[in-house]
């Protein structure tokens, strides 16, 4: 699949986006929020921003971004619909906590409530953008199980990363912050690898043979292609990357992704809060903004559609 | 509206394409392109036609395979392969959209995309296995075969000439068009004859269109007594002489 930067960006950003404002909204719920108004401020922007800028980013690719409202409407049937409503419902629990916590400086009793409610509908948002890629059953690559919770636990470990920036930035550095980072980012290594190992063994039950029907798998190959130069489906469906080039990048997004968080999270639990904390941490958000930029690509465009076996290809 | 008709419509038009007699002339493509550059998904835009990089909306497109024989000693055989959308009883293109703009009819199973309320998000392209579906840059739409909507049911032509372009005008009959929800139409008693199937049925979205397999030939076998297939000699292979050697380096420059 071509990997548009649009959605690259979107996916990326906002889940980090989320995975922030799930934890803001936990850490509320448990009467854990940092008291300086200008963590929430700051907190809170980067956390919208994200989720917004994500979110507009989105409709970039649209060919008609001004009847993107529309999108709201199929909520029955489409999970891309049901992502845009449930984004869009987001605001209004995480921006009445956030106000809240800012301007009120409350996160209990009812704000206690309305925060959970606010975690929920991030995590909820996060499932319905994986949904839209795990149902795709065209694109087999995309129907491992590893799908939904690669999305999950990459949005909040990547979330939970820049809340223990945040944190040790203000001074307000909690142990349990660090240490729930370091797991989230294990968790999601963990999982992330195991859609590497899967859907590089895998591919799709469809083949040249199916896909035409016109003899067993193996004796069926393409002659004559339709056309002599390139088309919609070959450029938006038929990205290949080669093996090679996805294998270094795998290497290079484990390591900014999962080995340098791991070790600057370790780090900054068993260093306490500090100067050299925050240094660590920053550093380690730079790494793993690259890193899951390269994730998120890689997850396009390794995966195969089955367009490609009426162009030649044997399994998508 | 994305969602599909709760029931299979009886009427199910569609084609039946018949892979035995298809000689992949192309000009069921040429056809559906001229119909539907003035038609209910006009214009299909080209971009940079007579440029290095020609690319452009096309709703059929004609594949040829290469198909080994399934037993030694046999011949394998070229099948040309028209493609175009089959619009299926559970179409995964109506389903993802979000905006209802794409949609399957109750009173044929036709699949349209109403191009007022399309958002070219893409993804609808992104869930037909099939790659029936394909983007007008120039509209900001998807675009896809309309099984000719705006011909099959046009007053003002002779009834005759109410079918799809494809089918109207492919030169050998390899193409037919009717309701296969009609177990006695015509079409179902030519794909019960023939064993008509459906491409990919493990992709689970049951298409209307159906295909015709191509005929088992009575092929001479090509195994001599010793068992082995006979082959052409390579002519490259064994040059004997001055002038042969010479011949085959001018011509292998």
């Amino acid at each position: 699949m071509h990997p548009a930067f649009s959605v690259i960006f979107f996916t990326t950003a906002s889940g980090a986006g989320y995975g922030l404002l799930f934890l803001l909204c936990l850490l509320g719920a448990a009467g854990r929020f940092p008291s300086d108004p200008w963590f929430g401020v700051i907190a809170f922007g980067l956390a919208f921003g994200l989720v917004s800028a994500g979110l507009l980013s989105s409709t970039f690719h649209l060919g008609h971004p001004e009847r993107a409202w529309r999108a709201f409407t199929q909520w029955r049937s489409s999970w891309l619909s049901r992502e845009g409503i449930a984004a869009i419902v987001t605001y209004v629990p995480t921006g009445v906590f956030a106000a809240a916590a800012i301007l009120l400086g409350r996160t209990e009793g009812i704000f206690a409530a309305v925060a959970i409610v606010g975690a929920l509908s991030c995590a909820v948002t996060v499932y319905c953008t994986a949904k839209i890629y795990a149902s795709l059953r065209a694109i087999p690559r995309w129907t491992s199980a590893w799908v939904v919770p690669g999305y999950l636990l990459l949005g909040l470990a990547t979330g939970a990363l820049l809340l223990t920036f945040l944190t040790h930035v203000f001074g307000a550095a909690q142990r349990s912050i660090d240490s729930l980072t370091f797991a989230a980012f294990a968790a999601a290594a963990l999982v992330k690898t195991s859609y590497w190992r899967s859907m590089l063994a895998t591919s799709g039950e469809s083949t040249a043979a199916s896909a035409t029907g016109l003899g067993r798998p193996g004796l069926v190959r393409l002659l004559d292609a339709p056309h002599t130069e390139s088309n919609y489906l070959l450029q938006e469906m038929g990205y290949r990357v080669a093996r090679r080039h996805a294998d270094r990048l795998r290497i290079i997004a484990g390591l900014l992704l999962f080995a340098v968080p791991l070790a600057s999270t370790l780090g900054t639990t068993i260093l306490g809060p500090g100067t050299t904390a925050v240094f660590v941490a920053g550093i380690s958000v730079l790494s793993a903004s690259i890193g899951v930029l390269i994730e998120r690509w890689l997850f396009f465009a390794e995966a195969r559609h089955t367009v490609t076996l009426y162009y030649g290809e044997n399994t998508a | 509206m994305t969602s599909l008709p709760p029931r299979i419509p009886d009427r199910q038009l569609g084609l039946v394409i018949d892979l035995d007699i298809c000689v992949g002339c192309h000009a069921c493509a040429v056809n559906c392109k001229e119909w539907n550059s003035g038609g209910h998904s006009a214009p299909l835009t080209d971009r940079d036609p007579y440029g290095a990089d020609p690319t452009g909306v096309w709703f059929n497109r004609i594949h040829s395979f290469e198909v080994d024989a399934q037993e030694e000693g046999k011949r394998g055989r070229t099948v040309h392969f028209p493609k175009s959308c089959l619009h299926c009883a559970d179409a995964p293109c109506v389903t993802v959209c979000p905006t209802g703009a794409s949609y399957k009819r109750e009173e044929d199973g036709i699949v349209l995309v109403n191009a007022d309320w399309c958002i070219g998000c893409k993804l609808c392209s992104w869930a037909c296995p099939y790659g029936a579906r394909e983007f007008d840059t120039d509209d900001g739409v998807m675009k896809k075969c309309t099984l000719c909507v705006d011909k099959i049911y046009n007053e003002n032509l002779p009834p005759e000439s109410r079918v799809p372009a494809c089918v109207a005008t492919c030169p050998v009959g390899a193409r037919h068009f009717g309701d296969l929800g009609d177990p006695d139409s015509g079409v179902s008693k030519l794909v019960a004859a023939r064993g008509g199937y459906d491409l990919m049925p493990e992709q689970r979205c049951r298409p209307t269109n159906k295909y015709l397999p191509p005929r088992r030939r009575e092929d001479k076998d090509l195994r001599d007594d010793s068992g082995t297939t006979a082959r052409l000699t390579p002519a490259a292979e064994n040059i004997d002489g001055v002038f042969l050697r010479w011949v085959d380096r001018l011509l292998s420059r």
